[in-house]
């Protein structure tokens, strides 16, 4: 018997009148999850595609491909690489007994990817297991579906999660996210801030210590080791040259950071993927790129000799920190961001201005991207009213 | 001049009345249905508050501080505990001068703004602005500046908000979350937002 045909025969539990009809969000899940459903637009509809939801939401999971694999090498590069440097032989805890199996060597492939994918899976696993149970007890109590959003929220959530975040604080975060993010609103497609940020930001300003600082983002307990960003807020590009960071090291991601982020070249490969696929509008990442562009460039031109900052590159902007995970995953995310093609430059363009603006001028965040998006997609509906205004507006003089 | 410009963007974003000190919420809560209408309300907070933090620092200078009443040859006194007061006062007979004016030269604006020009009386945030203006000790030409830019911070954010409320007409929010409920948490999470500017130093 195949899958379908199992699913045909107890789909009459779950459909009105069945006697588990309460759980038809959890029978929907499974089986839209399994199978493409077969329900297409009716009525009036003047747009017809092949695309839905499903497909959408799948392929920004897959365009993530390269940044979990960079999740879990860099991860566990870092972490054998500080094993090296502080003379540790092996890690005590679980980790250890999967290790042995591998060794500690930085110069070893397999092992640095087995030791990243021990921080990796962890935090995914409770992510999922956390939101999920959120997600289907809101889609259970409210008679909405659970669709694959979810599992775009909860992959580019694991991305941003430095590698040794308790897990506990893991769980809260995606509650948070989740919950207030996305579900007291009616679920996806009806919140206005992206619900994985959402869930970050409130994690960055409940638990400062787990996600801010020097010593969180190489797995390894009591090492030390700034990122590339964090470095330029002390000491500008002299002070990341200082401690061997090259820019393609920092292009490629083999630096310490949150568990996806370090990798422009991953990101920008995922980028490429959802703008060929049309999953993600150009016109803001563009408008994002070229804010960032326009912005460090001016500050290159003002320049201070008190902060280190104004003098950063551009291009050193693109590969530090989170901007190029930002940039691709996050200010794309169609629902928080503004719809009108104008719109979306504008949207773009303000999430680029104000994380350079954040990352110079605010001492008190050397990261940018995060609450940049956020910011900016508090004014996209903003945005798209005065688009639509001044639409209308032409559209009347034309016509008068 | 550098001063001014600063004082200005710390008035607008980084010490939001609004989504700072979550001052002015009740008229931030009722009045933020609508774009347009929001817009109005937060260009006539704007006006008040440029009016009445300046008036209210004359007065302060002129009369209330200490040995502010010098040049009267007294010496000695302090009304300064009288500052509340007054500036209540001040703000209710600007308000009402205001909307006279607007009646008998602007019509149009007049009912433009309707009732909400007398609702700005009771705004905590004019009131908060011109207490700000005197616990900070500003002078009569930063009183100015201030005035514009808190005002100005408080018409975008109730702008923001209204667009965020707009779109979420379209949302499926649980029953009793609607109305005020999701809106109390709309307004946290767009300060969550406003965070991005905790920190600058000006």
């Amino acid at each position: 018997m195949s899958a379908r045909d199992f699913l045909d025969k107890i789909e009459p539990h779950f459909t009105k009148g069945g006697k588990l009809e309460k759980y038809f969000g959890l029978y929907e899940m499974v089986d839209t999850f399994i199978y493409t459903p077969a329900d297409v637009t009716r009525g009036a509809t003047h747009i017809r595609d092949g695309n839905d939801l499903k497909r959408t939401m799948t392929f920004v999971v897959i365009g993530t491909f390269f940044c979990v694999l960079m999740a879990m090498y860099n991860t566990g590069y870092q972490a054998n690489h500080a094993m090296e440097v502080m003379g540790m032989k092996d890690v005590s805890n679980w980790r250890g007994m999967f290790m042995s199996l591998f060794g500690y060597n930085a110069m070893n492939p397999l092992s640095n990817f087995v030791h990243g994918a021990l921080y990796f899976f962890p935090i995914y696993i409770v992510t999922l297991a956390v939101g999920g149970v959120w997600e289907v007890l809101f889609a259970t109590v409210r008679g909405h579906e659970v669709n694959e959003g979810f599992l775009v929220s909860s992959m580019l959530y694991t991305l941003i999660m430095p590698p040794d975040m308790p897990l506990w604080q893991v769980a809260l975060g995606i509650s948070f996210g989740i919950v207030i993010g996305k579900e007291v609103f009616g679920g996806t497609g009806k919140n206005f801030l992206n619900p994985a940020l959402t869930g970050r930001a409130f994690l960055y300003f409940a638990y400062p210590a787990s996600i801010t600082g020097d010593s969180v983002w190489v797995a390894v307990d009591g090492f030390t080791a700034a990122t590339p960003l964090g470095l330029a807020a002390t000491g500008g590009l002299e002070a990341v040259k200082a401690a061997n960071y090259t820019w393609i090291q920092s292009f490629l991601g083999f630096e310490p950071g949150c568990l996806g982020e370090t990798s422009a070249l991953a990101c920008l490969i995922g980028g490429a993927f959802l703008l060929y696929t049309r999953i993600a509008s150009y016109r803001i990442m563009l408008g994002v790129f070229l804010g960032m562009v326009a912005t460090s460039l001016l500050f290159n031109v003002i320049g201070s000799d008190s902060d280190p900052m104004f003098s950063i590159p551009w291009y050193w902007h693109l590969t530090m920190g989170g901007f190029a995970f930002g940039m691709v995953y996050m200010a794309t995310d169609p629902v928080s961001a503004a719809m009108t093609d104008t719109g979306r430059w504008i949207y773009g363009a303000l999430v680029g201005v104000m994380t350079v603006l954040i990352r110079v001028v605010n001492p008190a965040f050397p990261e940018g991207i995060m609450l940049a998006i956020l910011f900016s997609n508090m004014f996209a509906p903003t945005i798209d009213y005065f688009v639509m205004q001044a639409n209308i507006r032409r559209r009347v003089k034309r016509h008068a | 001049m550098e001063g001014y410009i600063s004082l200005f963007v710390k008035a607008v974003f980084i010490e939001n009345l609004a989504l700072s000190f979550f001052l002015g919420m009740c008229t931030f809560i009722a009045v933020s249905k609508k774009i347009s209408t929001a817009m109005g309300l937060g260009i006539a907070v704007m006006v008040v508050q440029a009016i009445t933090v300046p008036a209210n620092n004359f007065v302060y200078h002129a009369l209330l501080k200490e040995d502010a009443l010098a040049w009267m040859g007294i010496t000695g006194v302090d009304l300064s505990f009288l500052a509340l007061l007054s500036c209540i006062g001040i703000i209710g007979a600007l308000v009402q001068i205001l909307e006279m004016v607007l009646d008998k030269f602007f019509p149009a604006l007049y009912f433009a703004l309707g009732i909400f020009l007398p609702l700005i009386t009771v705004n905590c945030a004019i009131l908060g602005g011109s207490l700000f203006m005197i616990e900070r000790d500003y002078n009569f030409g930063e009183s100015v500046v201030y005035g514009v830019g808190s005002g100005f911070g408080w018409a975008l954010a109730i702008t923001v908000m209204a667009g965020v409320r707009e779109k979420l007409k379209y949302s499926d929010i649980p029953a009793g979350l609607q109305g005020l409920g999701i809106t109390f948490i709309t307004a946290g999470l767009m300060s969550l937002g406003f965070m991005a500017f905790s920190g600058i130093q000006l």
